[in-house]
């Protein structure tokens, strides 16, 4: 088909008709919720729980009475964990579904696939996942912690623990790639030294060769930024190899994916990691929600993981910022969550940080202890200052790009 | 030194694993001229037997060196029977079915174990050598391997069941005449070759884990090594292994685990292009 002129015109006028009658929304309309994880494919071990985080959120605001009087509809997309499909759901939801507002994508990879679609289409966009920092754009929020936040504590943590020389294993996309470099960038600061790092495509199963260069280059402790279901089976080799009891091992996704139910305690006892949430946290709030998820979701359910809390804790925040702005209206509610909108979340105070569009929340460092993760040390009100260094909406609202770090 | 000794054992290791998870398509593709895209699945589902049984209590050797082979043969000459037999001599078709099949697998074992990675610890420790570690399985592994080529050159070249099944894929129609069921033989070597299959899955599972779809990371080099064997079962996937797994440990080990996989694959490339009929089509043409 060519497009002239007058087609053009002529489908531009259907869709902005379309446009306008659709938002002269009636009092009983539902208000359309998108939904962006993978639930099958690879990646499910971390979809799965953030759509049932979600699901439950929902349910909790419509059993409460709805959101400004009208009741939500949750619209799941299943990626499949395929990049293709994200463009596809993700102009679905847009065009075809108008939903309010997109919460979804899981590896930063999927992140930049839908981000520009739903700026294109101007739509709401909220990324709930702990990444690799950086993202600046007016039309997301990003409600997971950043390396400012997370390794930053953690590496004086264990390097005071396990010395000073550390080696460094990540995932083969922008997320392993980055963090990475922040990794290495906290090391050097803090005196330690990165004699080398590795990086895996996501569906290498055979370390068998990394292992033996770890033990050649003898670091005082391994990271860990690996991601996804093949990439467990690097700590089992390392533990059926004997290293674990040897060289320890601190991660920034590890137990994000509940690997450490998966595997055995053998096999991981002793990691470090540090997240905004963990289920075991003591707070009203949050043992109010782990009873509520448990009894939604069934009393065995393995554990609430840090991407389910952040799924939930950016529903919270959106929820609260249409209340605030009266509206479901793009613009209105982005500026609703730039006066710095808070909330009480199951992991203690979470506030938008307006400059960023990230986080201001608290974070914890916790040991892998026989199938649980034992909170060790508490960092309250963490800035997101990786990203507010290079990012500022308020002054370039029209600033549209992930900033890298260069070291 | 002992690095050194490190090194040969993983570059063994690798060559080892890539000759258990490629022998069951060989039999199967260089037998039968079948090419069986689900192959990939049939390694998984070795694997989820071997936990499954594990999990309910089979010792860890019974599940993996028994269960895993008997369940997965047993599915290869269902597959065979009800789908296979129909589509002999037409490749493309049997391509498409066999790609079906797979799907289906993966859509199956999702639905019945969930899409979470699962597994069991490797069996046996580590060992020492010098200032390294490494576990036993590896060596394990490694013997598998011997044992199971050697197994299939016992049985093919000495047995008669080993003798009829060359005969009848050399020629189906001379061996019916000499009074062979060639659908029999075809059934019986289809499950061998998935029986394999499921031992290299099984005995892979503890070292990688399993998931529905850790098929596609096999299935590939699988076909690779296949190729680059060319026409004869056992020196062409012996030397094939051989050839790519040195390859491939060495890159990895000096380079990065990306470079690695480009290596391998560069060589398999080149390696088509100077021997369009693969490794055997040259050397070792006499071989099994």
């Amino acid at each position: 088909m060519t497009v002239n002129r007058r087609t053009f015109l002529q489908g531009t006028a259907v869709t902005a008709a379309a446009g306008m009658l659709s938002s002269t929304a009636f009092a009983d309309d539902p208000i359309n919720v998108a939904s962006i994880h993978d639930l099958s494919g690879g990646l499910d071990i971390y979809g799965k729980p953030m759509v049932d985080a979600m699901t439950l959120a929902i349910e909790e605001a419509n059993a409460a009475g709805g959101l400004l009087g009208r009741p939500l509809k949750l619209i799941n997309y299943d990626t499949q964990s395929n990049m293709q499909l994200y463009t596809q759901f993700a102009q679905q939801a847009a065009l075809k579904d108008k939903v309010a507002v997109v919460h979804g994508g899981i590896t930063s990879a999927s992140r930049e696939v839908i981000r520009p679609v739903l700026d294109k289409f101007k739509t709401l966009y909220f990324y709930n996942t702990q990444y690799e920092g950086g993202v600046c754009d007016r039309n997301q929020f990003d409600t997971g912690v950043t390396p400012a936040q997370t390794v930053e504590k953690l590496v004086p943590y264990a390097m005071k623990k396990w010395g000073k020389k550390v080696y460094v294993i990540a995932a083969d996309y922008n997320y392993g790639q980055i963090t990475s470099q922040w990794v290495k960038k906290y090391v050097i600061e803090n005196g330690g030294e990165v004699p080398a790092i590795d990086f895996f495509p996501l569906d290498v199963t055979n370390f068998g060769p990394t292992i033996s260069k770890i033990q050649a280059a003898k670091p005082d402790f391994v990271w860990s930024a690996l991601v996804g279901g093949a990439h467990i089976s690097f700590y089992r080799q390392w533990a059926a190899a004997g290293m674990r009891k040897s060289i320890p091992m601190a991660s920034t996704t590890f137990a994000v994916g509940n690997e450490h139910i998966v595997l055995s305690p053998d096999e991981c006892n002793g990691m470090l990691i540090c997240y905004n949430y963990f289920q075991d946290l003591k707070n009203p709030v949050n043992e109010k929600f782990v009873a509520s998820f448990l009894k939604r979701f069934g009393a065995d359910y393995p554990n609430i993981t840090e991407l389910a809390m952040g799924t939930y804790q950016g529903f919270q925040l959106w929820a609260e910022a249409v209340k605030k702005a009266g509206s479901t209206d793009r613009l209105k509610v982005i500026e609703a969550l730039e006066t710095g909108i808070s909330i009480e979340a199951p992991s203690g105070k979470v506030t938008i940080d307006p400059p960023t569009h990230h986080c201001v929340l608290d974070v914890h460092i916790a040991e892998v202890a026989d199938k649980k993760l034992k909170v060790l040390e508490d960092f309250a009100q963490q800035k997101p200052a990786d990203t507010a260094a290079v990012c500022d909406l308020i002054k370039n609202p029209t600033d549209n790009q992930q900033y890298v770090i260069k070291i | 030194m002992d690095l050194v000794a490190l090194l040969t054992i993983q570059v063994l290791y690798a060559i080892a694993s890539l000759a258990l998870i490629s022998v069951g398509l060989a039999i199967i593709f260089g037998m039968m001229r079948v090419i069986n895209l689900a192959h990939g699945e049939f390694l998984m589902l070795g694997g989820y037997a071997a936990i499954v049984a594990t999990n309910h209590g089979t010792s860890i050797w019974i599940a993996m060196l028994v269960v895993a082979p008997i369940v997965v043969g047993l599915i290869g000459v269902i597959v065979e029977r009800t789908i296979i037999r129909f589509l002999y001599g037409r490749m493309i078709d049997t391509m498409l079915a066999t790609w079906g099949l797979s799907l289906f697998l993966v859509g199956l074992t999702t639905a019945i174990f969930g899409n979470t990675t699962v597994g069991i610890s490797a069996p046996l420790g580590s060992f020492q050598i010098g200032a390294y570690r490494t576990s036993v399985y590896t060596l394990f592994v490694i013997a598998v391997a011997v044992v199971v080529l050697a197994a299939i050159f016992a049985l093919m070249r000495w047995t008669r069941l080993g003798l009829i099944a060359r005969g009848t894929m050399q020629n189906a129609n001379m061996a019916a005449a000499l009074g062979v069921n060639p659908s029999r033989v075809y059934a019986i070597t289809f499950g061998v070759g998935a029986a394999l299959s499921g031992l290299a899955g099984a005995v892979l599972a503890p070292v990688s884990g399993v998931f529905p779809t850790i098929g596609v990371a096999y299935v590939a080099k699988s076909f690779i090594t296949v190729i680059g064997g060319g026409a004869a079962i056992l020196s062409g996937t012996v030397s094939a292994s051989a050839l790519f797994g040195t390859i491939n440990q060495i890159a990895t080990f000096v380079t990065t685990p990306v470079f690695g996989e480009v290596t391998l694959l560069a060589a398999a490339i080149v390696l088509i292009r100077l021997l369009p009929q693969g490794i055997t089509g040259r050397f070792f043409r006499r071989g099994l």
